[in-house]
């Protein structure tokens, strides 16, 4: 390589073997950002944990699944109950026990006696799997009606992108919240299959269509550039076949704008899917996820607060991590990009 | 009923006629030293239509009951005074003729509306008409025994009750004639859906609109997204202390669109005098201790219970519904409710304190007169003999705070048997439509019960009676859709045995409870204790067994 050739790489991470690619660049130069590194370090963090959660509920020797409400628990060699009676003045009200801060309700207890913290890391699982599922589904729509309608162009480019915008027309949540009260109260047929009214499917497929539009029209803008550009242009005057441009052609310089997309969908997914859940037509109970689990904390907000603030931190950060990551991304993926 | 849609709790009130303060001062001197001022209440929502013979909200039955009147009325006294009937617009309670099928009233002379029109016998005969026209949520249940309503109901825009409430203006009577005796008939027109109104008032549902009536207090304005406003009835005259005593503040502000959280606050802070809600669970600790002196505490009958669809799998299968009533832990639902001050574990249908309530409970480790503790193995074991284990099972609650969590812990314990077992949380103003229509396929739910009048009929007859079932119908009260032809029959003659010997129904009655409960219909959870909340500047605290906190009788100065 010669000295002219290494100034031009100069964001090449010494001593890797480093392609000239446009990929292997985005990747250096992601590797090479400490916003990045930590944003990723976090959400791995987070997912270990999530991951782990049997672990945590074996530890603590709770079902975060089932009502504890007579139960007891032992703190420092003596047994004390999870749901508290009041003992001051009239005796009114029955608190669930506060953070422990050992491995036994670490986060203290709900209002059905179930440990908070083991909640967190299952509702979590749920609240990422949910997210990912949704965020998948939303990517494969978008380049599918995006790549359509900007390479048909004529009519099918107008039947989809008004359909796009009817989608677009629709505040987010109250479409989201629309499909979920009318699917959540009964079981849905999709062709052979039977989604019932307590599935993770249905956020799932939920969150996944209502940002299909957004995503879609950046995608099919690409695509029209595409189109008209002189590679795409030789290769239809060469006669090759639609599938073979789209697949070689199209798709591969759509591909960062939907990767771009990816952690911006993350975020999104998770707060759709909590704001859901919140409201009672997300994941549905005994299921948790960090919405459900905010709302179950709605009620003691006076009482034992972190039962709210601990899924509310969860999804901050999470959720944080995930666009200072989709910042990156998009840097890293900018062909404009100067190493800073 | 229940607390927002049904009847009211039963409620009792202190004989007040002539009675004495703990200070030793005259009603009298106590009017000269407290009448005047403004009673401010506030409530999270609005309670529904203003008309007193279609609302059907514990809400407003407490208002009706110094807006309007009946013929006779529940004494406004404390505790179990008020279940006491007593003469209101008519003179005196009437002796039963023709075998208890016709009771004439005489009406008390010189009584006027707010509007300053006078009452006469036609405005009675008008009112019962009227229950019918507007097919009121009572007339096929609480007046279908009066002759004549099966037309009425048949066609309520024709409804004349001709042969079935008859007036007569000279002799100032109004006779009632009866299918057959009924001795819960004075409870029945005791209640609002039998206040008299105007003849003259329009045959619909008035909506917001304020009908005159002749209590001490009449509605001035009504906006059920901002406020209603009562104020002083111009043409109200005490006659009856104990039916329906002149009120102590001048107005009272009922204002609504708090949050629960918002209500608690407004009363701690003085910027109210009383909140409708139940007191939000995690401020319980703190008014029952910093605020202790503003908090009254009284026991309600009623009961929280969870229906068991005895038409649909797997609860159709008498041992599974047993299974059920042996895992709960009432403790922990009692726990749910706020604790052992505020709620009771119970095994029977019929509430501690109601007539016919006999203690008496077969779903506890030891079985015996009260409930000790569940007994999971014995559960588990009729499970494993059902063969229902494995199949779904959804649990219907509302969406209120107790309710979700009464449903969440039921779905537990279904889980714990072996069941899959969710719950799904409906909206409060759906959720008990939504549980009686058989259409919906609801398996469980999550219910409660407070009662109309003080009548063991009242929970045992209206609630599992063959004639409350309703298939595909949305006022099927018999959620559990159970039928017993020999129970229905025990119930037809107690009803009967009631009006000769009221003791010996009663004990009747206590039989029927433990007939019923040994076919597992339904899981009673505990019965529940009602919270006022008060501000520091409310006096005479009255507590009726029937209609709850008699707002007129506070003072606030």
């Amino acid at each position: 390589m010669t000295a002219q050739a290494d100034d031009q790489n100069s964001d090449a991470i010494p001593g890797s073997r480093g392609g000239n690619g446009p990929w292997a660049t985005a990747l250096r130069r992601l590797r090479r950002s400490r916003s990045a590194v930590w944003s990723a370090v976090v959400l791995l963090g987070v997912v270990a944990l999530c991951v782990l959660a049997p672990l945590y509920a074996d530890l603590a020797g709770s079902d975060p699944f089932r009502s504890n409400l007579g139960g007891k628990i032992e703190i420092a060699g003596e047994r004390v109950l999870v749901m508290q009676p009041s003992t001051t003045g009239l005796g009114l009200g029955v608190t669930p026990i506060g953070p422990t801060w050992t491995t036994t309700y670490l986060l203290g207890a709900d209002n059905q006696g179930r440990d908070v913290a083991a909640r967190l890391l299952y509702g979590g699982r749920n609240s990422l799997v949910i997210a990912g599922a949704a965020t998948v589904i939303c990517l494969l729509l978008a380049a599918l009606v995006g790549i359509v309608a900007g390479f048909a162009g004529g009519f099918v480019d107008m039947v989809l992108s008004r359909i796009l915008d009817v989608l677009w027309a629709f505040p987010v949540y109250l479409l989201a919240i629309s499909l979920s009260i009318v699917l959540l109260n009964s079981s849905f047929q999709l062709g052979p299959f039977t989604i019932t009214s307590g599935s993770l499917l249905l956020p799932i497929g939920i969150i996944g269509v209502i940002y299909v539009p957004y995503v879609a029209r950046p995608v099919r803008s690409k695509v029209l550039a595409l189109r008209r550009s002189e590679f795409v242009l030789a290769s239809i005057g060469l006669g090759l076949p639609t599938t073979r441009i789209l697949t070689r052609d199209i798709l591969p310089n759509v591909m960062p704008t939907l990767i771009v997309f990816v952690p911006i969908l993350l975020a999104l997914s998770i707060v759709t899917e909590s704001a859901l859940s919140f409201l009672s037509i997300g994941v549905q109970p005994p299921d948790a996820s960090w919405g459900t689990i905010i709302q179950d904390g709605q009620t003691l907000l006076y009482s034992r607060p972190i039962v709210a603030l601990a899924p509310g931190l969860a999804i901050v950060i999470t959720v944080l991590a995930l666009n200072v990551l989709g910042d990156c991304v998009r840097d890293a993926l900018d062909p404009r990009f100067k190493v800073r | 009923m229940t607390r927002r849609s049904k009847s009211l709790a039963g409620a009792g009130l202190i004989v007040l006629a002539g009675a004495l303060s703990a200070s030793g001062q005259t009603r009298e001197e106590l009017m000269a030293a407290h009448r005047g001022g403004t009673l401010n209440l506030v409530a999270r929502a609005a309670g529904g239509t203003i008309d007193p013979q279609i609302n059907y909200t514990l809400q407003y039955w407490q208002l009706y009951q110094f807006v309007y009147d009946g013929l006779v009325a529940f004494q406004k006294g404390n505790g179990i005074d008020g279940t006491v009937l007593v003469p209101n617009l008519a003179e005196a309670l009437p002796e039963a003729q023709d075998d208890g099928k016709t009771y004439v009233f005489k009406l008390r002379s010189g009584l006027k509306f707010a509007d300053g029109s006078d009452l006469g016998v036609e405005d009675v005969v008008a009112s019962f008409q009227r229950v019918f026209k507007v097919s009121g949520p009572t007339s096929g249940t609480f007046y279908n025994g009066i002759v004549g309503a099966d037309a009425c109901i048949a066609t309520p825009a024709t409804c004349t009750l001709e042969g079935g409430v008859v007036a007569d203006a000279a002799a100032g009577t109004v006779t009632f004639h009866l299918v057959q005796s009924d001795p819960e008939f004075f409870y029945k027109i005791a209640v609002p859906h039998a206040s008299i109104l105007p003849s003259e008032t329009p045959a619909a549902d008035v909506g917001v609109a304020p009908v005159p009536g002749t209590g001490p207090y009449m509605f001035e304005s009504y906006n059920p997204n901002e406020k209603l406003v009562l104020v002083r009835n111009p043409n109200f005259k005490e006659w009856s202390v104990a039916a329906q005593p002149d009120g102590f503040p001048d107005q009272i502000v009922y204002s609504f669109g708090l949050t629960d959280e918002g209500e608690v606050t407004a009363v701690q802070n003085g910027q109210a005098d009383w909140m409708f809600d139940p007191p939000p669970a995690d401020r319980l600790a703190e008014i029952g201790s910093t605020y202790a002196d503003q908090v009254h505490v009284n026991a309600l009958t009623a009961f929280w219970y969870a229906p068991m669809n005895t038409n649909l799998a797997p609860f159709n299968d008498l041992r599974v519904r047993q299974a059920l009533n042996f895992a709960i832990d009432r403790d922990a639902l009692v726990g749910i409710f706020g604790g052992q001050v505020l709620a009771q574990p119970v095994c029977t249908i019929l509430p501690p304190g109601f007539p016919g309530h006999e203690d008496s409970c077969i779903y506890t480790k030891d079985p015996g007169a009260v409930w000790s503790a569940p007994d999971m193995e014995k559960a588990k074991a009729l499970v494993a003999e059902s063969g229902t284990a494995g199949q779904t099972i959804t649990v219907i609650s509302e969406d209120s705070v107790v309710s979700r969590d009464v449903g969440t812990y039921l779905a537990s314990v279904l889980t714990e048997l072996g069941y899959q077992a969710s719950v799904k949380a409906i909206s409060s103003n759906i959720q008990f439509t939504y549980i009686q229509n058989t259409n919906n396929n609801v398996q469980i739910s999550v219910s409660q019960w407070y009662q109309d009048y003080p009548a063991a009929s009242n929970f045992l007859n209206v609630l599992l009676s063959c004639a409350s079932f309703h298939p595909g119908a949305d006022s099927s009260v018999n959620i559990a859709g159970f039928c017993d032809k020999a129970i229905d029959a025990r119930m037809q003659a107690a009803m009967v045995q009631a009006v000769t010997d009221p003791d010996g129904a009663n004990a009747e009655w206590a039989k029927i409870d433990q007939a019923i409960m040994e076919l597992a219909p339904v899981a009673p959870l505990f019965t529940p204790k009602h919270v006022d909340f008060l501000s520091k500047r409310v006096g005479n605290f009255v507590f009726s067994n029937q209609f709850q906190w008699i707002m007129s009788q506070a003072w606030v100065q």
